[in-house]
């Protein structure tokens, strides 16, 4: 992330407080957006502040109303309720070709009768701009994409990763005032999908314009947005940077969908301001968190404690009144960087630990069978609620 | 960014595709299947094209056949051919086939243009029909196949005649006073071309519309395109290969159309079909006849065979400037 895009998210932070001086202008605002089809509904009272510059993701797994949501934006799809304004202005009922926002499809829908000049300059030509310009705007956006040879072969005669840069550099020709990207990368491969990645957000910050990215991989929402919004079921449950979306996510499903966790589920046994114990049966002693939490005594809270965060060792822990438990190494899946080891604990349950692999030994400090202690530090520890 | 995103398009292919098949079927496998069908084909056109090629060369003759021999023993010591032009000659010479040819071709290019005008809507709209029931409209398309063809065109007669269905029908509701002559003219050959004919027009119209993607014409709209331009810049020219072979599947029926206007056309209509029946059954002069039915062959698979190369070479002048 370049720095760029960090004091972008903690003027959008203050923003959202209302304590800058230098209040960003909203850009995208959906208002109580609700979309239904027959009796299913896609997208359930959406409210959501997209703000200039930043480069936002829908996140969800499939059928969870991101891709709807995208293309009330787009203007395929008329809100069932509630409004949606861009720059100020009221966009509910605006059909697409009048809207000040395109789009780069996931198919990427290049039209398969034209060559690549052609098809970069259609949404020019439409607007009736003179030739030369057009002529001038084309050559600009395919170098921007790097095909500015390519410009005479038709789709079919281009990788898919060509495709796919023919594709954004259509959809960026009218330098619109958002570009909404419906799975941008899903159809290329991994390697491929990491570079581009980069080169992406690049060309965002370059040319200032507002994304909209729709995905289902959180590690592409992590690596490239500003900030991310989880959906499941047509609800938007969290809006936030990356970051506070991994350290501090609101519900389990969250916790869950963005990066893996342990999630230890049982009653709360002591609710201070600065910190909360719970019990849990899976674990030989309670956790203790190290900050409060709104909820009551004896409800049933979620411990979520990512497996980076928690440390193996032969050796009991110092303190042993809280936050450990002991089990058995299961398995051991090796990653490169790291290794994802499995412990079974005595109760039975699963937890997984990531540890780095530090040297190059091929025999691990822990393996299979060995009895281990499984701990971590309470500040390290999310309790969520639902 | 970054380097090229891969260079060159893609044309591995998967070891356990299609070549390995057809090694498994042999090498000539895939030749059987097509030489077959497509010797049966030639036999069977290219045998009756020669013998009508062979009389339209001899001369009328009273007797059984009705024309001179092409090839004879003289004293039988000489091989004598015989070639005569005058048949040729003759329909050159006369109006009323130079005149019954363009009617021909203007009525079958009108009836195309016809069917194209109301078939394009029709497969339009079925294409992009709810699923549930494009099928169903799809069979509605085919049904009348299930019925004689003979008969359907009987059946306009009792639609188009004065004292008809539809005449009864617009002076009943008084959008006419006096019957309408539509029977015995042009209008009703129209009628009946455009009616047989239709549904060879939806349907390769149809398979090339529904195949189309249509967030294509999203992406077109999302440009900026209004829904009838979009229409103009993208679904027209991506149907055009439908559009060519529905057109191609009507126009060339049509030329040579004998039934509809023998039977709603009346005497006045002068169309190629007709003129060759009265040459073999009512003039019995063979020779006659099959020139006729020889420069219609020419006349019509010149004009395609040069299209298709036309077409072949535009392909080859986008491939080169790629």
């Amino acid at each position: 992330m370049s720095q760029q895009a960090r004091s972008l998210q903690d003027q959008v932070a203050r923003t959202e407080k209302g304590e800058a001086s230098d209040l960003l202008k909203p850009l995208i605002q959906i208002e109580g957006v609700t979309k239904t089809f027959g009796d299913f509904v896609a997208v359930n009272n959406v409210s959501l502040t997209i703000y200039q510059g930043e480069l936002f993701s829908l996140l969800g797994g499939s059928g969870c109303g991101k891709t709807t949501l995208l293309r009330m934006l787009a203007g395929f799809e008329t809100p069932t309720s509630g409004r949606i304004l861009i720059d100020g202005q009221d966009m509910t009922r605006v059909p697409p070709y009048e809207r000040p926002v395109n789009m780069m499809f996931q198919s990427y829908a290049l039209f398969p009768h034209m060559t690549v000049e052609q098809n970069v300059a259609f949404g020019l030509k439409q607007d009736g701009m003179p030739r030369d310009q057009v002529r001038q705007r084309v050559a600009e956006m395919l170098d921007l994409v790097e095909l500015g040879h390519l410009g005479r072969r038709k789709p079919h005669e281009l990788s898919g990763g060509q495709r796919q840069r023919v594709a954004l550099a259509r959809a960026l020709a009218k330098r619109p005032k958002v570009l909404l990207l419906d799975e941008p990368l899903g159809a290329l491969d991994k390697k491929l999908r990491e570079r581009t990645q980069l080169e992406l957000v690049n060309i965002q910050e370059n040319l200032g314009i507002t994304f909209v990215v729709v995905t289902h991989d959180q590690e592409e929402a992590m690596t490239m947005s500003t900030r991310v919004a989880i959906m499941n079921q047509g609800r938007i449950l969290q809006v936030d940077t990356p970051h506070a979306m991994y350290e501090y996510p609101n519900t389990r499903f969250v916790a869950e969908f963005f990066g893996s966790v342990n999630i230890f589920e049982g009653p709360l046994l002591e609710d201070e301001p600065g910190h909360v114990v719970i019990g849990c049966p899976d674990l030989s002693v309670p956790i203790y968190v190290g900050h409060g939490i709104s909820s009551r005594e004896g409800a049933t809270v979620y411990a979520a404690v990512r497996p980076e965060k928690i440390a193996l060792s032969k050796e009991p822990p110092a303190d042993g009144t809280y936050n450990t438990s002991t089990g058995v190494v299961e398995d051991i899946v090796y990653l490169g960087g790291e290794s994802t080891y499995l412990v079974r604990l005595d109760s039975g349950r699963l937890v997984r630990a990531d540890l780095q692999n530090q040297t190059r030994s091929s025999e691990p400090e822990l393996t299979w069978h060995d009895r281990v202690h499984v701990s971590w530090e309470h500040s390290n520890v999310v309790v969520v609620t639902s | 960014m970054l380097g090229g995103g891969g260079g060159a398009p893609k044309e591995r292919r998967h070891p356990n595709s299609a070549g390995a098949a057809t090694r498994r079927l042999g090498v000539g496998g895939r030749g059987l299947v097509i030489a077959v069908p497509y010797f049966w084909l030639l036999l069977f056109f290219l045998a009756p094209f020669l013998i009508v090629l062979k009389i339209s060369f001899a001369e009328f003759q009273v007797g059984v056949p009705p024309y001179t021999p092409l090839v004879e023993w003289v004293d039988d010591q000489y091989l004598q051919i015989r070639m005569s032009f005058a048949s040729y000659f003759y329909l050159f010479g006369d109006e009323l086939y130079v005149a019954a040819y363009f009617n021909s071709l203007k009525i079958a290019f009108f009836s195309t243009l016809f069917a194209l005008l109301l078939g394009y809507p029709m497969a339009y709209g079925i294409a992009r029909a709810d699923k549930s029931i494009r099928n169903l409209l799809l069979l509605a398309v085919v049904l009348p196949f299930w019925t004689s063809f003979l008969i359907r065109v009987y059946a306009w007669i009792g639609i188009l005649k004065n004292n008809g269905l539809l005449n009864n029908f617009l002076m009943w509701a008084g959008v006419i006073n006096e019957p309408l002559e539509i029977l015995n003219t042009e209008m009703a050959v129209y009628i009946g071309i455009v009616y047989a004919y239709l549904p060879f027009m939806i349907l390769p119209l149809y398979s090339t519309l529904e195949k189309m993607d249509m967030s294509l014409l999203e992406a077109a709209m999302d440009l900026g395109c209004r829904p009838w331009k979009a229409f103009l810049k993208v679904t027209l020219p991506l149907s055009m290969p439908g559009i060519v072979a529905g057109c191609m599947l009507v126009f060339i029926p049509a030329v040579g159309e004998f039934v509809i206007p023998d039977l709603l056309g009346g005497a006045d209509t002068l169309m190629i079909g007709k003129v060759l029946w009265a040459e073999f059954f009512n003039n019995r002069d063979w020779p006659a006849a099959s020139a006729v039915a020889v420069a219609m062959l020419v006349f019509l698979v010149v004009p395609i065979m040069l299209f298709q190369s036309y077409q072949a070479r535009q392909e080859a002048k986008a491939k080169e400037q790629g």
